[in-house]
């Protein structure tokens, strides 16, 4: 009975289960990930055969997957100290760190390889450049190094839509460019405003965060600017073939509203948030997902339009 | 003593060894399934078996 007992001590932090190794992939980026590359791929002007369709965003999830992977395989450390983060699979010991690497890896690779053979080398290209960038450029770099990671992590969260695009046309064209700076720009108020009222432990572990290190009137500042500059992207997407009217009166009230919220974000000092419990910042968060989703949203009933012969310019 | 074979440990290798198994079995049914429309759409297709395909054959320079 001892030995079992001390095989259970010395082996249950190896033996990790299934849901384990997916929680390395990070499976609510890549819903987002599927949700926008998805877009991008049905709004394209070319169609996929329904297979290719689903490889194609398949195997872009798993490329976001296999980057999440290797995230946590470098930020273990840092993960570990953050309560938000502590109970992911490599900080708990569920799963080590070098099979976090390797599975990141390997899943990189096939992820690559399948989206070239099942649609194209441009699109493949992209979404190996993506990875690079979150696992590299993003993860190892930069992340430690400067309080704007947001806006430079928020560029990985942007290829998906581009490369469901050009998964379906072949090249990167104006519609696909401005989809990827709408993410983009919309990343660093999202979490700017989420950094405002979740007082988190970057700090502890050694993370730089706009609100620590240029402070949280800075961080209010900005959340106004970076929303202004939204704006004109938005306003921009929905005047290319993506959008039509009803794309742009979607896209004007939502970016009406998403201002007045940067703008009582930025018109309020810490003591009324905190009096307030932070409810204007912690509004804007939930109306930025909405936000971001409702474009996406509107960019598809209008090429549903478009095919009945309504939507569209 | 034998492990019981409910035990923890068993099912968490148990739900990996199936996990994988369902992954890799999708896999094949994915790829098997992207060749079908590949081969199907009809694609030009040649094969290199030792017969003279005059298109292959450089033209001459007229004149």
């Amino acid at each position: 009975m001892s030995d079992i007992g001390a095989y259970q001590t010395t082996t249950a932090p190896h033996e990790a289960g299934f849901g384990d190794y997916v929680q390395l992939l990070k499976p609510r980026v890549m819903s987002l990930v599927v949700f926008t590359a998805l877009v991008g791929l049905l709004v394209a002007p070319v169609s996929l055969h329904p297979v290719e369709a689903f490889a194609a965003i398949l195997f872009i999830a798993l490329g976001a997957g296999a980057s999440g992977a290797l995230n946590m395989w470098w930020d273990a450390d840092i993960d570990a100290v953050m309560a938000r983060t502590a109970r992911r699979p490599v900080p708990s010991g569920r799963v080590q760190a070098g099979e976090a690497l390797g599975i990141g890896m390997a899943l990189s690779g096939i992820s690559i390889v399948m989206l070239g053979l099942a649609t194209n080398l441009v699109a493949a290209g992209l979404l190996a450049f993506t990875i690079f960038f979150y696992a590299v450029v993003y993860s190892m770099w930069l992340k430690r190094l400067t309080p704007q990671n947001i806006v430079i992590g928020g560029a990985a969260g942007a290829f998906p839509p581009m490369i469901g695009w050009v998964a379906a046309t072949g090249s990167v064209s104006i519609e696909a460019a401005l989809m990827f700076a709408l993410i983009f720009m919309w990343t660093p108020p999202h979490f700017w405003a989420l950094a405002l009222f979740m007082k988190g432990d970057y700090h502890t572990a050694g993370v730089p965060m706009l609100t620590v290190t240029h402070g949280r009137k800075s961080t209010r500042l900005h959340v106004l600017v970076y929303t202004i500059l939204l704006v004109p992207v938005a306003v921009g997407a929905a005047l290319t073939s993506l959008g039509g009217p009803f794309t742009l009166a979607v896209t004007v009230t939502l970016n009406a509203w998403f201002l007045v919220g940067a703008y009582r974000i930025w018109n309020r000092d810490e003591a009324v948030a905190e009096a307030d419990k932070y409810a204007v910042e912690k509004a804007f968060f939930r109306f930025s997902l909405l936000y971001l989703f409702l474009h996406f949203a509107a960019y598809l009933v209008e090429a549903a339009l478009r095919s009945f012969g309504m939507g569209g310019w | 003593m034998a492990f019981p074979p409910t035990h923890d440990l068993h099912k968490r290798r148990f739900s990996r060894n199936l996990g994988l198994g369902l992954t890799l079995a999708a896999f094949v049914a994915l790829v098997f399934a992207l060749t079908v429309v590949k081969v199907k759409r009809g694609d030009p297709l040649q094969g290199y078996d030792h017969v003279i395909q005059p298109e292959a054959v450089p033209q001459e320079d007229a004149g």
